[in-house]
């Protein structure tokens, strides 16, 4: 009854809003009105350090350290590129704004890769130990990074991967499949059985069903992951400190090294910081029109 | 097109005890039969079901497909089409893919599908659709993709698992024709899982009966409404329930309230022995007589008008105990609630007698 009903709000809109009372009506849109003054409020105390950041990126030296950067308002001629370009020219900076692309990259897709592989097999397949096996995989979220430290930079040494970038990479890897599989393996579990068995019965393979059926219809969890563990390696600074060196440093670790005991150099600071800071907004808006509900909607009952 | 058999297949799942969830099945269906598996919860219906399609293991025996061993055959290699109960459509795609997937991974050429997408499409008042995903679909409508996914694929048998049990009750009397009539003019095998017996006998060529992974009886609707098995199979087939009572017997009948229902010399012979038997008559073998003749007192409890009919349901005294019987009387004269009235056996034809232990039929 509610489907044929469904199918009616398809072709005829229904019109007219729902009879409610005044009272309710007036509570209704204060409570609206008072939920979109308080997002307002959060969202300027994010943003207002980075527009700040922004203004201090786009000021010379002289004018960050001599006034605030809410002084820009009124003298706006401050206003320059300089520290852009002086920022692309400094080789060792910029080699590091690359260095975070080649680490960040292959860290996510590995992970993405690896953990729907992992998760389509761990709720899916059916196999001795399986069970046993998730346990161990998502109990190692328990894991902190810290007390690999030392043993994995003897395991790099001795296999000569400390100080590249295929050793942070590795690391990234493995610190990131647990909690990746976990978060996917209870998004693939929650796939209707039925899904699967159809695709089972139409004669696809394993490996049709996970790229036709399992990978479209999870969309929106992978899409979470992705940007999960794109922030989290873009974002390290321990893990480079440790393993990167000199050539292979993300920028995380290069701005750190401009930071000074006496003095400022705002304007490199705060232009790296913000480039390093737009990437990541970037992946987010990018991948959050995969954040739709019901992608599951139509296809049982 | 093939024919289907069980050879004493089981399925069972390991417990303390083991669950026999379906216990040494044996059963043959020929081809282009339409067989209707049919049973309450937990009888094993389903899992017969899908140890068909491969989708369960079958533990012990053997299932043929064309009188093929399939026993070990993953479901693709098994050439059958199954119809869930909740329908499984891939969201994702648009009801034209979601028909055209099986064809798709088969190879078949892009213009050989879409024809026989269109083809089935229209043959299922589809086409409209076929631009469609899922979630814009009906409930009616998205259970004719899910038919429609599994016509597409000409396989050599049809498995449904209760594919009416999500619609509404006028659509799922309207589907059921259409079900029984696209079946007589496919000629595919086709075996059907249902828990109605309304589903099973309206649409079935042979009904399977189960219960606790047992099969009880198979034959068609008529004879097992007819000559049921035993007293499960007389209790399950049939709506409203058949009366079933254990009553004393004697050389001359059954004793119910006083009045001894003569029975045939088949019949007495047969429950030679016993003290008593399981007395089985059906509603409509009853009758309200006019209160001078012979009969079990009744007081009525429930009138369920129907229309043309209507159900009595009525306490009778027989023994110490009262014990609860239906009548189905004409629908336009029906005794008031509280009344007392006389029933009879109008029909001496229509008993059923059952051994009071083992459930089975009594007479050849």
């Amino acid at each position: 009854m509610t489907l044929v009903a469904e199918e009616v709000r398809i072709d005829v809109p229904v019109s007219g809003a729902p009879r409610r009372g005044v009272v309710s009506r007036a509570v209704g849109r204060l409570g609206n009105g008072f939920v979109q003054v308080l997002l307002a409020v959060v969202a300027v105390f994010w943003l207002v350090p980075v527009f700040g950041l922004l203004i201090a990126s786009l000021r010379d030296e002289a004018a960050n350290t001599s006034s605030g950067w809410w002084t820009v308002f009124t003298k706006p001629a401050e206003l320059t590129l300089d520290n852009y370009a002086e920022l692309v020219a400094n080789q060792a900076v910029w080699q590091s704004f690359l260095n975070t692309f080649y680490i960040a990259v292959p860290a996510t897709a590995l992970v993405v890769v690896m953990a729907s592989l992992a998760s389509y097999a761990l709720s899916w397949i059916d196999f001795p130990g399986r069970e046993t096996l998730t346990v161990v995989v998502v109990g190692l979220l328990v894991m902190p990074i810290q007390v690999a430290l030392i043993p994995v930079a003897k395991l790099f040494g001795a296999f000569g991967l400390f100080g590249t970038i295929t050793g942070v990479v590795l690391f990234h890897v493995a610190f990131g499949l647990p909690f990746a599989i976990f978060l996917l393996r209870n998004f693939f579990t929650g796939i209707p059985r039925d899904l699967i068995e159809a695709a089972r019965m139409d004669g696809a393979t394993e490996w049709v069903i996970f790229k036709r059926v399992v990978l479209p219809v999870a969309k929106p969890a992978i899409a979470s992951l992705t940007i999960f563990q794109f922030l989290w390696v873009w974002n390290d600074l321990l893990v480079a400190l440790v393993f990167a060196d000199q050539d292979s440093a993300p920028i995380t670790v290069a701005l750190r090294a401009q930071l000074r005991q006496f003095g400022t150099n705002i304007d490199m600071l705060s232009t790296g910081a913000f480039l390093s800071m737009i990437v990541p907004l970037a992946v987010f808006l990018l991948f959050q029109k995969y954040f739709v509900q019901g992608v599951l909607a139509g296809s049982t009952k | 097109m093939a024919e289907v058999s069980y050879v004493k297949a089981s399925r069972v799942f390991s417990g303390n005890p083991p669950v026999r969830a379906v216990d040494e099945l044996s059963l043959e269906v020929s081809d282009g039969e339409f067989l209707v598996l049919v049973g309450p919860s937990g009888s094993g219906k389903s899992t017969a079901l899908r140890m068909l399609a491969g989708l369960e293991d079958v533990d012990e025996g053997a299932i043929h497909i064309g009188g093929k061993d399939v026993t070990n055959v993953p479901p693709k290699g098994r050439d059958i089409a199954m119809v869930f109960q909740s329908y499984a459509l891939y969201p994702h795609m648009t009801v034209a893919e979601n028909m055209g997937f099986a064809l798709k991974l088969r190879g078949v050429p892009k213009t050989e599908i879409k024809a026989k997408v269109e083809e089935a499409a229209k043959m299922l008042d589809l086409t409209k659709y076929l631009e469609r995903k899922p979630k814009a679909l009906s409930g009616g409508q998205r259970q004719r993709v899910a038919m429609g996914r599994a016509i597409v694929r000409e396989p050599s048998v049809f498995l449904m698992d209760e594919p009416l049990s999500n619609l509404d009750a006028k659509l799922r009397v309207e589907t059921r024709a259409n079900i029984a009539a696209l079946q007589q003019r496919l000629g595919t095998t086709t075996i059907y899982v249902t828990h109605d017996q309304v589903e099973a006998m309206t649409m079935g060529h042979r009904v399977a009966v189960l219960k606790d992974g047992l099969l009880q009886q198979c034959d068609t609707p008529r004879a097992l409404y007819d000559r049921p098995a035993n007293a499960f199979v007389a209790g399950f087939i049939g709506s409203p329930a058949m009366n079933l009572k254990t009553v004393p017997i004697t050389s001359e009948g059954a004793k119910l309230d006083g009045v001894i229902v003569p029975l045939s010399r088949a019949a007495l012979d047969a429950a030679g022995g016993l003290d008593e038997v399981t007395f089985g008559i059906r509603p409509e073998a009853l009758g309200i007589v006019p209160s001078g003749e012979e009969g079990m007192e009744m007081t009525v409890e429930l009138v369920e008008e129907l229309g043309a009919d209507a159900l009595v349901h009525g306490a009778v005294k027989i023994g110490d105990s009262s014990q609860r019987f239906v009548v189905r009387v004409d629908g336009r004269t029906p005794p008031t609630l509280g009344q007392h009235v006389k029933v009879a056996v109008r029909d001496h034809s229509e008993i059923h007698l059952f051994h009071p232990e083992s459930g089975e039929r009594l007479e050849a």
